[in-house]
């Protein structure tokens, strides 16, 4: 591989890199300016004009420790909703033969494909208005609890293991549950950190649905009573994007931390597993 | 989709028979009726948070459909296509349609391109991986709602990109200029979600073997060759998949601009199904409406992704 080559890769992806960075870095650095400044100057850091104060100032107008245990509350529901039904299911799916098998499979696959768009507005008559669940996390959760992506990984993740290991058990006269909690609960944890990193980014990010269901401020998801602040009252804000910004660095660190964190674990294999099945 | 690995299934389990006693449930619920049992409460909640919906949601765009207070019974009569009729001659809707158009027309091939070239050239790198994969993939991990804050800074009339491009800045600016406000949305969405489908074209990428580059470059193709006659097509599964999912979240197009450009302005430029569905069915109170725009929006998801297999021809996948 010829060196010009190797270099004008290296230029493209740095490049690349810069780019979709910058904005994360403009973001920080647009939170902690005191006067926004949207000249080139402003996007270096500016000691006479850094300030915390944009923090102190969205705390003021949105509780951001309550939006955060809100977002934190939906997500974990949703999480452990996904692992729960995905172990499973993923478990039956691959390891036992049962009547009804290949439709609940068929099914699992439809859920992935059919857009929750479609069923935004029935979703939301019926949790909202026939169950009265709005303003609540059950409603916030509900939809989000059967993510398939979760029940086809665990199912690819057991295909794999091999089938004398549960048949061995079952001629030593395991019964099926001790059989599932004994060896395939166990077998299951390498999965484990994959399935909840990528189940995390879904709920943590996702707007449209509490948007919908909850209008008490008290109950809103960060993203939510975040959005809600940009369009409404920072249009008649004198200085609003540093406090904007300020909000976004909350609702964006967790999710970024944890995959700098954890980014080993999101493996492009379970992904594209995930989605093809 | 993945038959070969069920009937593997089925060849693996075909040892043992036990006694004969228990031979009638056998057939009714199958040889372990415990995965049954583990799978009911997955059951129960799709049927009841999605088939059921599903159902709703069509019998609803045929339907005369309207809130109503809780518990009172009130007669929702079959209106057959009226309620498409209505939606197909607002010029509001019509228009959000040839937006998402629009959307698609920048942001599918934008993605498909972009992604391609940056996983083969990320395939290759061997120094600072950690940091450029990290680097392309935060966006995505990212919510929408946190980064539209920094893209209407940004993009704003004195934003950055202004102050750049100086007396070559578009007037009004990109956001609440008509011609621009979608083109701009189409990228922030390509920038946004870019990292997954890197993700999906390196994974891609490692299925296709090693000695069909060696044997290009025997046959003395450069780079830019093989890249065009071996990887292009060795990810052709990949790029039907990349295809599909990028129409998919296209067609569902809803916090972008309903935060970008404050709910699809200027002027309905950028206003998307989604968003119309939104203002129809939960502002305005008529969600039979609503629910026949997503039935045209579904169905022509479907027609877009069956063009797509036809063109891209992905039936090996």
């Amino acid at each position: 591989m010829s060196r010009a080559q190797n270099i004008l890769r290296g230029v493209v992806l740095t490049v690349g890199a810069l780019v979709f960075l910058f904005p994360f870095y403009y973001m920080v650095i647009g939170s902690l300016q005191a006067e926004p400044d949207p000249t080139v100057a402003g996007a270096f850091p500016n000691p006479a004009n850094l300030t915390l104060d944009n923090y102190g100032d969205i705390n003021s107008r949105i509780n951001l420790l309550q939006g955060l245990l809100n977002s934190g509350i939906f997500t974990g529901g949703v999480i452990l909703c996904t692992v729960v039904f995905g172990v499973l299911v993923g478990y039956a799916l691959a390891q036992l033969q049962w009547r009804g098998r290949g439709v609940t499979f068929a099914l699992a696959l439809l859920v992935q494909v059919v857009p929750f768009q479609l069923l935004m507005i029935p979703l939301y008559v019926m949790i909202a208005r026939d169950y009265g669940l709005a303003d609540n996390y059950v409603g916030m959760i509900l939809p989000f609890a059967i993510n398939s992506t979760a029940v086809i990984i665990f199912r690819q993740y057991f295909l794999q293991i091999p089938k004398e290991l549960f048949d061995a058990a079952r001629i030593d006269g395991a019964g099926e549950l001790r059989i599932l909690r004994r060896i395939a609960l166990p077998l299951v944890r390498p999965a484990l950190l994959t399935v909840v990193l990528l189940t995390f980014i879904g709920p943590w990010n996702e707007f449209l649905w509490p948007f919908l269901i909850t209008k008490e401020a008290s109950l809103q998801p960060l993203a939510v009573s975040l959005a809600n602040y940009l369009s409404n009252v920072a249009a008649t804000a004198a200085n609003p994007f540093g406090a904007v910004l300020a909000g976004a660095c909350v609702l964006a660190g967790p999710a970024v931390l944890l995959f700098i964190l954890f980014q080993r674990h999101f493996v492009s294999n379970n992904i594209g597993s995930g989605v093809k099945g | 989709m993945s038959l070969s690995t069920q009937s593997r299934t089925v060849a693996g389990r075909s040892t043992t028979p036990p006694g004969g006693e228990p031979r009638r449930k056998r057939q009714l619920l199958g040889k372990n009726p415990f995965g049954l049992l583990l799978s009911a409460p997955y059951l129960i909640f799709v049927l009841a948070v999605f088939a059921y919906p599903l159902v709703f949601a069509f019998w609803m765009s045929f339907h005369d459909y309207f809130f109503a207070a809780p518990g009172v019974d009130v007669d929702r009569p079959f209106v057959g296509l009226d309620n498409f009729r209505e939606v197909l001659a607002d010029p509001a809707i019509i228009r959000s349609f040839g937006n998402v158009g629009i959307f698609l027309l920048i942001n599918v091939p934008l993605t498909v391109v972009l992604s391609l070239v940056l996983a083969t050239a990320l395939n290759k790198a061997v120094r600072f991986r950690t940091f450029l994969r990290v680097a392309y993939y935060v966006p995505y991990v990212t919510a929408s709602v946190a980064v539209v804050g920094v893209w209407i800074f940004l993009f704003s009339g004195n934003g950055l990109v202004n102050q750049i491009l100086g007396p070559l800045a578009p007037d009004p600016a990109w956001l609440i200029n008509e011609n621009w406000a979608m083109p701009t949305i189409a990228i922030f969405v390509t920038w946004k979600g870019l990292g997954f489908f890197i993700l999906l074209y390196l994974a891609a990428l490692q299925n296709v073997s090693e000695e069909l580059y060696e044997a290009a470059s025997t046959d003395g193709a450069g780079k830019i060759r093989s890249f065009f006659s071996v990887t292009v097509p060795g990810v052709r599964p990949a790029t039907v998949l990349v295809l599909l999912l990028s129409t998919v979240t296209g067609a569902n197009l809803f916090t972008e601009p309903y935060l970008l450009t404050g709910g699809g302005g200027p002027n309905g430029a950028s206003s998307s199904p989604v968003l119309m569905m939104y203002q129809r069915g939960i502002e305005q109170g008529s969600p039979d409406s609503a629910a026949a725009i997503g039935v045209i929006l579904v169905i022509g998801v479907l027609i877009l992704a069956f063009v797509q297999r036809k063109l891209a021809g992905g039936d090996e996948s």
